[in-house]
This record gives structure tokens, sequence and C-alpha cells, in this order.
């Protein structure tokens, strides 16, 4: 591991102040740690930002705001995200383990590392890790890979559960940089898609500190589901995720949510399903459809079209159960 | 034609002379560069660290790289905290840090003063074992042992988080501790038995 200084920022001007492209904040540690002992990750100093970062949840009358030092168990238990957006807790208890999640802050789980094996391995050729290097998952091993939204420079997969949750309930990402900039994101456009830069996985710009997440309180507090499918029961990556929820008036569907984990470069809405979904009475035909539509056009790589009819059944059981629930 | 075989035999012996000398420093040239390289590193990377576990404290010098259980182990001889896969993904180096479980080998040791650490080591009161680590020694909780220390702790903060309403629960709350001789079933016992009380 390459030698770096150490800081502990007071607050965020200090924090801002020490960070440059070769600085890297550091939170929980649970990703940056391990990419710090691969050497994938090369700072020349960690800053602190354990105390310089919210770690508080306020409820106003329209949104939830979560510091960014809000530690992922926190999302699990909390009055205020239980009763207001509870898809969050059921989302971030679907990943990693109690331990990773007593660590772990909530900004620092949006800028978590992809888990493709390549961007682990330094031996191999990695777009993301050493651009224009090449991707070996494009033609290697790529079950754990994309479905969606790829491209030849790169096919790996954003592996948040929080973010899912995040991006079906339409959450908001404020940051701040050195010029005291407030920075709005709308979660939709954070992550990135590969396209020629597959070594960035958002639009946060650079040097700039995630000070807390928004989300609005709506009406998808009642009818929700988070279902995720892995290769063990609990403590693993998703290959599929699925987060859905609804608005409902008796049978009827007001509005529809759909996002997936583990199919894309980022969090990844189904817009046409949730276009086809409104205004549709809830039934196993509707949400079947709705699953197909999501699902019809989909190209796998070499290795993931078994994801496929995985993916059109957690999004047909997701919406069966936020029915039901 | 002589002499171009002249000037091959002279290169040989230059060349074979130079291989053989490089082969034979690098041992020690690895060593002499490690020395240089640690005294010339900028002193910022070396901090002084206050840190307290299981209620005593130490003041030591840490690498800005040393992770809360090098220190653990190779600076207080506490090695009841296990490194297993050094990743974050077995759960062998769970601690308590600030009473709540968390994995050591992902923890900056510069990142702890100021909180309280407990280790396998602290549990026990003297010579009278932490309940959990009775059960596990009544309900065969381990066989070979290894994975034991980060379970015990991982089981004890399950019991206080309260999630041991069910086996299941109880599974799901316990999966963050990989267990290779499949003890599973001693350990879910072991945390009913305790949670029971």
């Amino acid at each position: 591991m390459k030698p770096y200084t150490f800081e502990k920022a007071a607050n965020t001007n200090a924090a801002l102040r020490s960070k440059n492209e070769k600085a890297h904040f550091v939170a929980g540690g649970t990703n940056l740690v391990d990419l710090l002992k691969k050497n994938i990750a090369q700072p020349d100093a960690l800053i602190d930002i354990t105390s310089a970062v919210s770690s508080e949840i306020v409820v106003s009358k329209k949104n939830i705001s979560i510091g960014g030092m809000v530690r992922n168990t926190a999302l699990t238990t909390d009055k205020n995200i239980l009763q207001n957006t509870p898809l969050i807790a059921k989302a971030v208890l679907a990943g990693a383990s109690p331990q990773i999640r007593n660590m772990a802050s909530t900004a620092g789980n949006l800028l978590q590392r992809t888990r493709c094996v390549y961007f682990y391995d330094i031996t191999m050729p990695c777009n993301k890790r050493n651009p224009g290097s090449g991707c070996s998952a494009l033609k290697g091993e790529n079950s754990m890979s994309a479905l969606v939204g790829y491209n030849e420079q790169c096919v790996a997969v954003h592996p948040s559960d929080l973010c899912v949750g995040l991006a079906a309930l339409d959450a908001e990402v404020f940051a701040t940089s050195e010029n005291k900039k407030k920075i709005k994101i709308p979660f939709k456009d954070f992550h990135k898609l590969p396209e020629n830069t597959p070594s960035l996985d958002n639009t946060l710009p650079q040097n700039a500190l995630i000070t807390h997440i928004e989300i609005p309180i709506g009406p998808f507090s009642k009818n929700f589901a988070y279902v995720k499918l892995r290769e063990r029961t609990s403590y693993a990556f998703a290959l599929v995720s699925v987060a859905s929820a609804l608005h409902l008036e008796g049978d009827k569907i007001i509005e529809a949510r759909l996002a997936s984990g583990g199919v894309a470069h980022k969090p990844w809405r189904w817009y046409e399903a949730e276009n086809y979904l409104k205004g549709k009475k809830a039934s196993a035909e509707t949400f079947a459809k709705a699953a197909s539509i999501a699902t019809e056009n989909i190209k796998p790589l070499s290795k993931n079209g078994y994801k496929i009819p995985m993916l059109k059944g957690a999004i047909e059981t997701a919406l069966q159960n936020s029915f039901k629930s | 034609m002589p002499e171009k075989s002249n000037y091959s035999r002279r290169l040989f012996l230059k060349t074979s002379a130079m291989a053989a000398l490089l082969a034979a420093i690098p041992s020690s040239v690895k060593a002499f560069y490690n020395d240089v390289k640690t005294f010339i590193l900028p002193k910022k990377t070396v901090l002084p660290v206050k840190i307290s576990v299981n209620k005593k404290s130490y003041e030591l010098k840490s690498d800005s790289r040393t992770t809360l259980l090098d220190v653990l182990r190779e600076d207080l001889n506490l090695t009841g905290t296990k490194k297993g896969c050094d990743h974050g993904q077995c759960g062998a180096c769970t601690v308590h840090i600030d009473g709540e479980r968390a994995l050591s080998c992902l923890t900056l040791a510069v990142m702890v003063p100021g909180k309280e650490v407990t280790t396998i080591e602290g549990l026990a009161d003297g010579e009278k074992l932490h309940p959990m680590q009775e059960a596990f020694i009544e309900c065969d909780g381990f066989q070979c042992g290894y994975c034991t220390p980060g379970q015990i702790m991982s089981a004890v903060a399950c019991v206080n988080e309260g999630h041991t309403n069910s086996v299941e629960e109880i599974k799901e709350f316990m999966s963050g501790n990989l267990c290779r001789c499949g003890a599973y079933n001693g350990i879910v016992q072991s945390i009913q038995k305790v949670a029971a009380r």
C-alpha cells in the first residue's frame, strides 16, 4: 500500500481545503480501505470526514434529509425512515452484513466502486481502473455483469442496494465544493452510464463533498417491496434486485416506481413499465405484462442471459408483494 | 572471424558477470531500500495514536495505513481477534467499537482514537466467561475455532440488538460471519440460549 498522509477534518470547510485529486475523503472505510489494500486506490492523502459531515436524519413536511455520515444501520432503524420511506430501510437491510452496515456511511454507499472481478484484479485490463486498457469482462467472466446500458468499454454494475431504493423514490443528492457552491443532483442523474469515461461512476464534480440526501415524502410508504436475488440468501451482491412501490387507490395504480440493481452501471429505472402501470388495475396479469415490457428487449452478454428470466420474475414478484403489503 | 568470436566471448563473460552481480544484489538492496524508504517517508504518515481497548488506554505510533486489526494483534498482542480474509468478507476480525460490532480489518487505526474498542479478550469477567462464551462451549458452537472470536463478538451484538426473534432472523443477522467448519447450527443454538435468559 502506498504511504499517505492522514488528517481529521473538523468541518466541511477544513475537509474541502485539503481536498484535491490525490486526496480522498474517508468515512466508513468499508470500500476504500479494501481498495487501498489492493492498490486500486492510491491517494497521497486521506481526509477523515466522520466529524465534518452531518450524521442526522431530519424530517420536514416535504422530505427526509439524511446526513452524508448517517450510518447504514441507522437507515434501517430510524423511526422517521420506517414511517415515511420504509423502502429505504428494506433495501439497506438486503445489503452487506450488520458489521459493514454499522460502519458504512450513506454518502459512501453512493460512492462505492463496482465489484466487477476484473476491477479488483490488477493483473487484468479494466477501463474503469486503468482507462484505455480494455474491458476484460466484455468477453470474459461476465455472469455478474450488466444487462442494460453497457457498452464495449465497460459492463460493470453498481453494487448498492440503498441506491436502488433512492432511485425509485426520486431522491436528490446535495454536495458542496470549495468555492462554497451548493450542488444539487437529481438521483437519476447522479450515477452515470460508462459512455467514454467508464472510470467515472457518477457526476459529482471533482473534489466536491456530499453533505446530505433528500428523499421526498410521497405516497409510496404503504405499498412497496424490495426483492434481491443472489448466489446465497444473505451477504452477497445482487445478481438482480428490484425495488417497487405503488401509489394505489383501491385497485387502481395511480403511479408506480420500479428500479433495479445488478443490471447496469447505475441503479436502473424501468420507466416504460412504470408508464404502462399508470392508471391500470392492479392484477397478476398487469404485473406480468409490466415485467415483460421491462425485459423484452434486453440483449445480454455472453454469460449473463440467465439473469433475464430472473429479472422478469423478480419484477413480477416485487409488484405483487407491493400490492399485497 | 576469429576476432568476432573473441569479442563475443568477452561480451559473454562481461554480461554473465553483470548478471551474477545483479542476481546477488537484490535481497540486500531490497532490505536497504526498505530501510531508506521508511526513513525518508514524510513524518505525517506515522502518527501518535491513543486508543482504548477493553477499557485500557494505549499510546502508540501507528502508520496511517495500519488497520485496527493489525494494531490489536501486532502491537497490543491481543491475538484473540483473527485475521481471516483481511477484506471484510468473513467476519473473523469482528470487534465492538463503541458497543457496536465492526470489522477491525477495514478500520484504520488512526480513525479509532476517542472510541472504546472491545475485543474477545474483554468479554470475560476475570476467570468467569461471558454467557455467550459458555453457550458456545455448551452448544458446540465451533469446531476448529478460528472464526469463533468473531462469531462470539457478533453473537453478543446480535442479542444486544434484539435480532433473535426467530432462527431466520438470527441467521440473517449473523450472515457477516462465515464458518468453514459449518458449525452454524450450534452457533444459532448458542444465541437462542443467551437470548432466552
